[in-house]
């Protein structure tokens, strides 16, 4: 994208229908670390991929909870997404001391979004740059969300966000028929397969992800590093290959302006079409 | 406040500034309600009567009512008090079905939302005067609160307001039993019903049995109970006292 004279304010129109800074907005999504979403009948799986700014460092809380049935995994401007889990909080609190019961996830995700679309309406406001996998249940099961800085939200069965988020796209992409009927194990299991796919040659270890499950009688609970660090050994030493093959993954950086942000493989850009008019 | 108050140990701090808009009493009210638990779902009982003082006003006042697509509520004490309870309770399933998702709010939610209201009235020293029994059905949980106008609230198998608490509370705690079918609670509630008939002045012989099940909310048409005065300490009143006194 290049900078133009409609790009200064949040409130101003280009002439092609679009708001430059919530589509800048969602471009601070893509430079963040990776993070997963899946979802099977009664479960949803968050994993992340941990940065730290150097070796000295601890790495940064990218996966929150939000209540025993809720959290969320963010990619993007940490302290955005801190200050919007904070706020996810309190709306969860605010439900059950009023209605003593759980806040339907798509209810809380519906007001998630209106609170980010206030913040691409006001001239003295700027969006969040933070995207947002909610991961949670209601009464239909479990639900994976994905609300992004411009108001938008959708449901998935598995997404992925971040930088070198398209290669895990890509593996989701080619297993996601199968994960409603998953089981707990399998879904936590194509999750770690699918962070893989975004380190494209680091070692996988439990110190360089983190994974997080929610699940119809099972609190919203991120898993503690042994655990994960068994589940990694136990396909590593099994010698599994993710099934489907990675090379295939077809070219999907095309033409495309945003090849200015190197690191990032980017789904298909028409200058045409806002990215969140989808 | 500069006005002349007749009540000058009255403090500023009590209720809100214009005193005159604080409950200090009902006036029209409505007795017992009655909720009992069964097989299939929740029975409310309550008559129909609309007290005004020691006057037996009206006498077709409906004090139960269906809430949304799951739940029950019957209202005791002030009339106009429960008829705003109504209105909040509306607007909530309004903006519950709004939301057009398929999640609703069942009875377990309803009660408590009630609960907070009741209680945050209380806290304000201007009390809904109401005591309130909410049933209700949902994913085949059944569900049977009361909260009442200090915020007192509770869950039980069978629950009462008023004076079917101490005349219809035992009968059921005797006679209740898990899994009565509908024909047997509807007996039950009919002895409670009818005792509290002879018992508390406020009762008028004309009720509404209620039923709510996962299908939905029946309300009967109202109808009166047979009552039987042959008792046999009745009949020659003054035999073993002559004359009054």
């Amino acid at each position: 994208m290049f900078r133009n004279q409609y790009d200064t304010d949040v409130t101003t129109w280009s002439p092609a229908g679009r708001l430059f800074q919530v589509e800048y907005a969602m471009e601070a999504v893509k430079q963040g670390s990776a993070a997963i979403g899946l979802r099977s009948k009664n479960h949803v799986v968050l994993a992340c991929v941990n940065k730290s700014s150097s070796e000295l460092s601890s790495h940064q809380k990218k996966i929150f909870k939000v209540d025993d049935h809720i959290g969320v995994a963010i990619s993007g401007l940490t302290a955005d997404g801190r200050v919007l889990s904070r706020h996810m909080r309190n709306e969860c609190i605010n439900y059950f001391y009023s209605y003593e019961s759980q806040l339907p996830v798509g209810r809380l995700v519906v007001q998630l979004a209106d609170k980010a679309q206030v913040c691409t309406q006001r001239s003295w406001k700027r969006p969040y740059g933070v995207g947002l996998l909610v991961g949670g249940l209601d009464e239909s099961g479990a639900h994976l969300y994905y609300n992004c800085p411009s108001g938008n939200y959708f449901e998935y069965q598995a997404f992925a966000i971040g930088s070198r988020s398209q290669a895990a796209k890509t593996y989701l992409e080619r297993r996601f028929e199968n994960f409603m009927a998953s089981s707990r194990e399998n879904l936590i299991k194509d999750a770690l397969f699918a962070l893989r796919e975004t380190l494209q040659g680091e070692k996988l270890t439990s110190s360089s992800c983190t994974i997080a499950v929610v699940g119809v009688g099972e609190a919203f609970h991120v898993l503690d590093q042994e655990t994960v660090q068994a589940l990694i050994n136990e396909f590593e030493i099994a010698g599994e290959e993710a099934p489907a093959d990675d090379a295939a993954a077809p070219d999907q950086a095309g033409d495309s302006e945003s090849g200015a942000t190197a690191a990032d493989q980017a789904t298909p850009f028409d200058p045409d079409v806002a990215p969140m008019d989808m | 406040m500069n006005s002349v108050d007749s009540k000058p140990a009255t403090s500023s701090l009590i209720g809100s500034e214009a005193d005159s808009q604080r409950t200090l009493y009902p006036y029209v009210t409505g007795t017992s309600v009655v909720g009992i638990k069964y097989k299939d779902g929740i029975l409310l009982a309550a008559d129909m009567g609309g007290s005004y003082g020691s006057t037996l006003r009206y006498k077709s006042v409906e004090r139960l009512k269906p809430v949304g697509k799951h739940s029950l509520i019957g209202g005791s004490g002030e009339i106009s008090d429960f008829q705003e309870i109504m209105r909040y309770l509306d607007d909530l399933i309004l903006s519950d079905n709004m939301w057009d998702d398929g999640n609703s709010l069942g009875p377990k939610e309803v009660h408590n939302y009630l609960t907070r209201i009741m209680y945050n009235r209380r806290n304000k020293f201007n009390p809904l005067w109401n005591s309130l029994v909410l049933g209700g059905v949902k994913n085949g949980q059944k569900y049977l609160g009361t909260v009442n106008m200090i915020g007192v609230h509770y869950e039980d198998n069978h629950v009462a307001t008023g004076f079917g608490n101490h005349l219809a509370r035992p009968l059921l705690r005797d006679e209740w039993h898990e899994n009565l079918t509908f024909e047997e609670g509807v007996i039950l509630l009919e002895k409670c019903m009818r005792v509290l008939l002879y018992r508390d002045r406020s009762a008028v012989n004309k009720l509404q049995i209620a039923k709510i099940t996962e299908e939905g909310v029946t309300i009967s048409p109202p109808y009166a109970l047979k009552t039987f005065w042959n008792f046999s300490a009745f009949e020659n009143p003054t035999l073993g006292a002559e004359g009054s006194w």
